[in-house]
């Protein structure tokens, strides 16, 4: 009979060595685990991006080859050249900015005027009127397409007509948002009431008080908001295809894109194509590259209430 | 309080209400109301009357657009949903997990998991294409095979196939929402309590059954929200089909496939387009509804399971 004293664990009936050398490997094993998984999942978020930038260097030839290239062997410039004539790039995106930035700018006015509004001023109806708006919120947009786009052809916005009606008709029904003045109105009400009380002591009215206190407080807000609204411009696509209807001269840039190359009938196409898409990617990575904490801190913001 | 705020506080809020009145409210009411008209014509505003015509022609077997919605935009809408939905859901909350375990490189692969959010829906759309396409596809190159995922293939004669085409569309729509859901997740997941593990660990409790027994129920409000919001979500998919398969939405005949992958926004934006608004509305009501059908039951499933 052995003397020593030895500890048996109950539980899997290993000593304590046993049992620590066990965890110590099902810790490391876990880790590899979890490192294999999330490095897996990273490629393949990284990977559509990485497949765009070098098909959209290869030649025709390249990419038709049976055996795909993960290296383009000639670079094909151009394709880039190709892709800037056919989407006729610099018309789109003129249209694009002038309704992203002026949907853009209404809608950052609309909101800052409501957020202040329900987050500072007392009136009868406010919680009652709040919650009628957050309530619209559960409703497909779908819904309003229809019958917006009834009203704006009834104003002759639609079919191209004229280019200041097609333009008002993409900017008016998104220069407010519901979304958006609920998220400012938060960031505002975290605006001491001493400083409102202080203001008023001053001898400052409402007005002066939005505008040289509670604006300036709220920048990262109303920067976060600036951004994603110019991003949602540079991305629609069903709306300004209603409007413009086949009218190419008043495309926004992804409208543009997707009827330009509409088919990969033509495999030859396939660069000119990735090339165009590289040219409407990248100005939305180079936001998020230096906008990246305002636009998360955005996004986020929507679950944190659950 | 001071009443004289009340007319000023209305003046701060006249340019939002006045917009949502015209592009907001009054549409709502209007749509349910063009869906039961007859005939309707939007130019000069004329109708003969009241109907569920425009319903029958849809809901009924008989119907005009039974087809195209009951038999093609809807059963491919409840498909995307059901299985885009709980795959991505499940795969943000692993990723969302194991990126709060390892803290040393949360913050770099934080920023690539987020990538896809700020692409276009459209452009990275034909990008996958690329990546799909049966000729010259990446996809099949390194799967060594020759499937007609998302067009017809000429050298092989080979047709789309239905469920080729609904994966590459699934896997492009998960792709491209994990990094909405994750980064909701990782959002919970840091307001968790420490004490919470530091318990498990003197339980010895093992890490699966600390995820499961503590990280997935303190996350469940989290959960209920990204469920809620991608259900809706996927319901009203459009986007990622126009950029997977065109304009025409993936239309395939007799050679290239006998399938569509049409949905029931597309169906709707295809009505409008197509000016017979009242069944665009008729359509868009029915979506409405189902929306709301389902938001309800995940209500009240979660009133049992969601710990706040």
């Amino acid at each position: 009979m052995n003397n020593d004293l030895v500890l048996v664990l109950k539980n899997d009936r290993l000593n304590v060595d046993q049992q620590r050398v066990l965890s110590l490997t099902l810790r490391i094993v876990g880790l590899v685990i979890t490192y294999l998984f999330l490095v897996f999942m990273a490629l393949l978020m990284l990977f559509p991006f990485y497949w765009m930038i070098i098909t959209s260097l290869k030649t025709g030839a390249e990419i038709q080859q049976m055996e795909q290239t993960y290296w383009p062997t000639v670079i094909f410039w151009e394709n880039y050249s190709q892709a800037v004539s056919r989407m006729d790039f610099g018309t789109v995106i003129t249209n694009t900015l002038i309704v992203g930035v002026v949907s853009t700018l209404g809608t950052l006015v609309t909101t800052i005027f409501a957020a202040f509004a329900f987050a500072r001023l007392e009136f009868k109806g406010r919680d009652a009127c709040f919650m009628i708006l957050l309530s619209t919120m559960m409703i497909p947009g779908e819904m309003m397409v229809i019958t917006n786009y009834i009203t704006v052809s009834l104003f002759g916005m639609t079919g191209g007509q004229n280019a200041l009606g097609a333009y008002a008709a993409m900017i008016l029904p998104f220069m407010v948002s519901i979304f958006y003045i609920y998220l400012l109105r938060q960031n505002f009400k975290q605006i001491p009431n001493e400083l409102y009380l202080a203001a008023k002591v001053d001898g400052k009215s409402d007005w002066q008080f939005l505008w040289k206190v509670m604006v300036p407080l709220a920048m990262p807000t109303l920067i976060t908001i600036f951004i994603l609204k110019l991003m949602g411009a540079w991305n629609s696509y069903v709306w300004p295809n209603l409007i413009t209807s086949g009218h190419r001269e008043l495309y926004l840039v992804t409208n543009a894109l997707r009827s330009t190359f509409d088919s990969l009938t033509n495999p030859n196409d396939a660069g000119a194509q990735m090339a165009a898409t590289v040219i409407v990617t990248v100005p939305l990575l180079l936001v998020f590259i230096f906008f990246r904490k305002y636009i998360m801190r955005g996004v986020s913001r929507a679950g944190i209430k659950g | 309080m001071e009443t004289k705020n009340n007319w000023k506080a209305w003046l701060y809020l006249a340019p939002v209400i006045i917009l949502l009145a015209v592009f907001t409210f009054y549409p709502i009411i209007n749509t349910f109301v063009v869906s039961f008209l007859k005939g309707y014509n939007y130019t000069n505003g004329t109708s003969q009357g009241f109907t569920f015509e425009n319903y029958v022609q849809i809901l009924s077997p008989n119907g005009v657009y039974f087809k195209d919605v009951m038999q093609t935009a809807l059963p491919n809408t409840l498909l995307i949903t059901f299985i885009t939905v709980p795959i991505s859901i499940i795969v943000a909350l692993l990723i969302a997990i194991g990126l709060n375990s390892i803290p040393a490189v949360k913050k770099l692969l934080q920023t690539i998991f987020f990538l896809p959010y700020v692409t276009n829906s459209i452009a990275i759309g034909m990008v996958f294409a690329v990546i799909f396409d049966s000729r010259f596809g990446v996809f099949n190159s390194i799967l060594h095979t020759q499937i007609s995922w998302l067009t017809y293939n000429p050298d092989t004669g080979q047709s789309v196939n239905y469920w080729a085409a609904l994966f590459a569309l699934s896997f492009y729509i998960v792709w491209h929402s994990l990094p909405y859901k994750i980064l909701i997740f990782l959002g919970g997941l840091q307001n968790i309590d420490q004490q919470y593990y530091d318990a498990a660990k003197i339980d010895a409790a093992g890490r699966i059954k600390t995820t499961w027994r503590i990280t997935v129920p303190l996350l469940s409000p989290q959960i209920l929200y990204v469920m809620i919001t991608s259900f809706i979500g996927a319901f009203k998919e459009y986007d990622s089909v126009i950029g997977l398969f065109g304009d025409s939405g993936g239309f395939f005949d007799s050679t290239t496939g006998p399938d569509t992958m049409k949905t029931v926004v597309y169906f709707i934006y295809q009505q409008i387009a197509q000016n017979r608004v009242q069944y665009a509305s008729a359509a868009a009501v029915i979506l409405f509804i189902i929306i709301l059908i389902f938001t309800g039951i995940q209500f009240m499933v979660s009133k049992k399971r969601v710990h706040y």
